[in-house]
């Protein structure tokens, strides 16, 4: 039997305001501030204290929800959700509920499949909780709890049930953060859990409607473990089925180092949080005018960019796809096409999404700390088109930028690495190669034509790597055409 | 000494800024007035006599430099004794909500509330009992005690801000703040025979009142006469950026008429059907009718008007405020503040802390709330209660069409004894009925005195205006005062 695997996202993402949602409280890097530094009584949840909606996260919301295309509710309401945790400093989480902030929004992804359009269920506003730490000393086992996350707003966006891989989940997870960096609304780390995705899985076989049993996988900190967690599920699912077993609805991790899920939590039916209106907060009133606002500032967004990329600046949906996700990339190969007039733009792509993305990825720095200028680099790529320096050369020089930052003709200059494009005297190297390798002539002329390759390399060598290669094969093949005409 | 407690709020004022006794002669005498009658009368959990004296202190310096350089007047209010609710924060001063859950809870800010009368220049003399959460009508639901009529030693004060109606009736302060969710001010008020303003809801901020039924729950103030209220008012309501719920809108002066018969020519009151019922104290109904007579005779028009929803208002408010309750409730585990049960695992700590430091009719309106809350009962209870709710609120709104106020008794009995309901916590939830309503509807209403029954216990009643109108409340009930002498008794304490 052929299975088909059914998968909706919740996507959790802080927006990254200045103050937390309900009160002043700055929103801090939970990763690395002090604990319970950015608390006050308000979102330490004390007796008698009140929520105040920050205007500023409901803009940034809007603008995803925007973004996502989506209808938004002039009028919303804040929620209670209801359950015990010592995170949760009210014994409550305000949510929202009954009516989001948003709905019926939609993404178009592109998978190797080609494209699909998800759609975007809802968009609502809701607050963090803090974070426990579960600490053992001196034979004492106990948890410690930081609040300085708690309130912080979160934005969820829950898909609709569209996706069937995991690499369209993948995908559409990636377009998600690609939006939301675009936007300037997070910042999408997953591993700092700013952005967490949480995929609900089942299977049914291929042709059913009905949805099988499903499972929530918790704790996937980055797109491989999504995907991968993804996969794992769908095949587990599949097996279980297959072996005339029932999937249990339950909620599951993600085990990194065994590439595995497992079980945390079997749900007995829905959780019960006691959802009711936020009698504290009046319905969040959204003006239609506000929306235009919000709408008529929104950026240009990673598919508009895309679209544009191919149109005029002639790349491939591939190349075109790798420079608009980050805003910042795509923001750096702009500048660079501009400072490299009369280059074409395909090769200043194919620089950076080759040589400068692995010099990158083994540094292991994004394009925020790179010290190659976009300007540096289109001064680079012109050096090698207008043929003053090979592309060999050009590499090494581009290492050497990525180091010291340094302009690409002083280090040229410095290593005396201009390519020579002398016919002359390129033309004298060959002679010398030719007349001291009798042997490889002859059987070269005996009709061993890869022999051409290595003499070409002989020559290279005799100019330390710096001659013009095209120079080099132009003298090359005429001398060797005069060896074969000549009478033996 | 000790006379400075009895003079009315206007001689107090008077006094204080001619220099004829200081803030920290008034605070003592109040001070010592407590020291003295307190023990027999349990009003105040906290008293807070250094800070009292810090304050005055503060208050006589800005009045003597005020008699020195002249300029505007200094607030009515500067120098004034005021007792709080121990369910409102007071920066610095333990706030126990009457529970045992907050036994060590010492709040680093001031309710809004607060701070407004203390920008006032008011004295804060401490923190008065109340029912646990403001969750009763006696004060018998407080952890630490009951709080006892100053009528009659053997009743209740009314609940759940008994201890600042007890505390204003006996003389032990000249205004106190109480809180109001479903008569909490209104209902001990009448009981202690003072005067009790719950104000619209959102006219004053709760920020700072720690909450029971959030959309019930109202900033209220005890005095003894609407004129004195009236001031607290003044100086409490407004917006507050703290409080999303609290109402942009200006908050009208009310000028207090000093003729012995201020007219009420051109207001309608209306008196509603639904509020006499069977059941009543007959002398409770009288003194009602004898009251409403005399706004007639000070030129208001008598009408019947009818509020049909009424019967409903009990059930829907112990669904409504249960059920936020529940949720409020929450905060309190034992993780970041008050005493902590300790136990072996996180689940066991809530457990104990919540099931050992809660009183029982706390954790019976949690387990009512949890219950109207939960997944397949939603639509039955709580659902159903906010339907009902918007057509009780839909009952004032079309009565206050016909007429300006409206006039019923505040209870249907005098105060009760202590114990006499303990163990029929539904017969207790009936003494709310005729305030309930009014918190429902969000609007205004104000209770004071209007006679005494055979035992010589003191009998209110109550007027309910229009939302945001309390300027009509207080107008009608200072006419009414300014006509009869019912809010001048007090209550024989010195022999006790
Ligand atoms: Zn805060």
């Amino acid at each position: 039997m052929e299975f088909e695997a059914v998968i909706g996202l919740e996507v959790h993402a802080e927006l990254e305001t200045r103050s937390k949602m309900f009160c002043a409280c700055p929103v801090v890097d939970s990763t690395v501030a002090q604990p319970n530094i950015a608390v006050c009584p308000i979102c330490a949840g004390m007796p008698g204290v009140l929520p105040v909606v920050n205007q500023r996260a409901v803009e940034y919301a809007l603008r995803v929800a925007l973004a996502l295309e989506c209808q938004i509710n002039h009028t919303s309401l804040f929620a209670r959700k209801n359950y015990f945790y010592p995170d949760l400093p009210k014994g409550y989480q305000i949510s929202q509920y009954e009516q989001p902030l948003a709905r019926h929004g939609k993404l178009v992804i592109v998978t190797s499949q080609g494209e699909r359009l998800i759609r975007v269920r809802r968009v609502h506003l809701e607050e963090d909780t803090g974070k426990l730490t579960h600490v053992s000393r001196d034979g004492q086992a106990y948890s410690l709890v930081d609040l300085n996350r708690a309130g912080v707003p979160l934005l969820e966006i829950v898909s609709e049930p569209d996706l069937h891989t995991a690499e369209e989940v993948r995908q559409y997870a990636t377009a998600l953060r690609s939006i939301l960096r675009y936007l300037q609304v997070n910042s999408g780390d997953m591993q700092k859990g700013v952005m967490r995705i949480e995929p609900n899985v089942s299977v049914r076989p291929l042709g059913s409607t009905e949805f099988g049993t499903r499972t929530e996988i918790k704790n996937l900190n980055s797109f491989r473990a999504l995907e991968r967690g993804v996969a794992f599920e769908i095949q587990r699912q599949i097996e279980i089925i297959q072996k005339g077993g029932q999937v249990i609805q339950e909620t599951r991790g993600w085990d990194e180092a065994r590439d595995v899920t497992f079980s945390q939590r079997i749900k007995e039916g829905e959780d019960d949080y006691r959802y009711f209106p936020e009698p504290d907060l009046p319905p969040l009133v959204v003006e239609a005018e506000w929306i235009e606002t919000v709408r008529r500032d929104l950026p240009e967004l990673p598919a508009a960019r895309l679209l544009r990329f191919q149109q005029n600046y002639d790349l491939g949906s591939y190349d075109a796809s790798v420079l608009t996700l980050e805003p910042a990339v795509a923001d750096y190969f702009e500048q660079a096409v501009q400072a490299a007039s009369g280059i074409p733009p395909k090769t200043i792509a194919n620089w950076i999404t080759g040589e400068l993305f692995g010099l990158m990825n083994q540094a292991g720095i994004g394009i925020e700390e790179l010290r190659v200028t976009p300007e540096a680099l289109a001064e680079l790529t012109r050096m090698v088109v207008q043929g003053e320096i090979n592309q060999n050369t050009a590499k090494a020089v581009l290492a050497e930028i990525f180091e010291s930052g340094q302009p690409a003709a002083e280090i040229v200059a410095r290593r005396g690495l201009s390519q020579i494009s002398d016919a002359d005297f390129i033309t004298g190297l060959v002679q010398q190669v030719l007349s001291e390798n009798p042997d490889q002539i002859a059987s070269y002329l005996a009709g061993k034509e890869t022999v051409s390759r290595w003499l070409f390399g002989q020559v290279m060598r005799l100019a330390k790597g710096q001659a013009n290669p095209q120079v080099i094969q132009t003298a090359l093949d005429r001398q060797l055409q005069e060896l074969k005409n000549r009478p033996r | 000494m000790s006379t400075l407690t009895e003079l009315s709020l206007s001689e107090v004022t008077t006094g204080l800024r001619h220099g004829n006794f200081s803030s920290r002669e008034l605070a003592q005498a109040y001070l010592e007035r407590i020291e003295r009658l307190d023990p027999a009368l349990h009003t105040f959990l906290t008293l807070t006599p250094e800070l009292a004296l810090v304050q005055a202190d503060q208050a006589d310096q800005l009045l003597s430099d005020w008699r020195k350089n002249g300029g505007a007047a200094p607030s009515p209010l500067l120098g004034i004794p005021l007792a709080v609710k121990d369910i409102l924060c007071v920066a610095g001063v333990r706030c126990t909500c009457g529970s045992r859950i907050l036994e060590n809870f010492i709040p680093p800010y001031n309710a809004t509330s607060v701070a407004r009368l203390r920008q006032a220049g008011m004295v804060i003399l401490g923190k008065t009992n109340t029912d646990e959460f403001a969750m009763g009508s006696s004060t018998e639901n407080s952890a630490y005690g009951v709080t006892h009529n100053p009528w009659d030693l053997s009743r209740v004060p009314g609940g759940s801000s008994g201890g600042s109606a007890a505390a204003v009736a006996a003389g032990l302060a000249p205004l106190a703040l109480g809180t109001d969710t479903g008569g909490s001010v209104r209902q001990p008020a009448s009981l202690c025979g003072v005067t009790g303003l719950k104000p619209t809801y959102g006219r004053v901020s709760r920020y700072g009142l720690v909450a029971f039924g959030s959309s019930l729950d109202v900033v209220g103030v005890f005095g003894h006469s609407a004129a004195d209220a009236a001031l607290v008012f003044a100086q409490m309501a407004g917006q507050d950026t703290l409080d999303a719920t609290s109402v942009e809108l200006p908050v009208p002066e009310f000028q207090p008429d000093a003729s012995t018969k201020p007219s009420l020519y051109g207001l309608r009151v209306g008196v509603p059907g639904e509020y006499f019922i069977t059941g009543m104290q007959p002398e409770v109904e009288a003194a009602i009718h004898q009251a409403i007579t005399i706004l007639e005779e000070l030129g208001a028009v008598i009408q019947p008007v009818s509020l049909p929803h009424t019967q409903y208002a009990l059930p829907v408010y112990y669904l409504i405020a249960p059920a936020e309750a529940s949720a409020n409730l929450a905060r309190y585990d034992g993780v970041r503040y008050g005493p902590r049960q300790p136990a072996e695992v996180m689940w066991d700590v809530f457990r104990h802390t919540r099931g050992e430091l809660f009183g029982p009719e706390v954790k019976r309106r949690i387990m009512l709330g949890t219950y109207a809350l939960s997944a397949g009962y939603y639509d039955a209870y709580y659902g159903q209660a906010q339907k009902v709710r918007t057509l009780i609120k839909r009952d004032f709104d079309q009565a206050f069409t016909q007429v300006n106020l409206i006039a019923t008794p505040a209870t249907p009995n005098t105060a009760f004894r202590i114990g006499e309901h303990a163990d029929d916590p539904l017969s207790m939830y009936l003494e709310d009925i005729f305030t309930l309503p009014a918190n429902l509807a969000g609007v205004p209403g104000i209770a004071f005195p209007a006679g005494f029954d055979s035992k010589g216990l003191p009998i209110g009643i109550q007027l309910t205006a229009a939302s945001f109108q309390e300027d009509l409340l207080f107008r009608a009930a200072h006419a009414y005062q300014q006509a009869t002498d019912w809010h001048t008794r007090r209550p024989s304490l010195n022999q006790s």
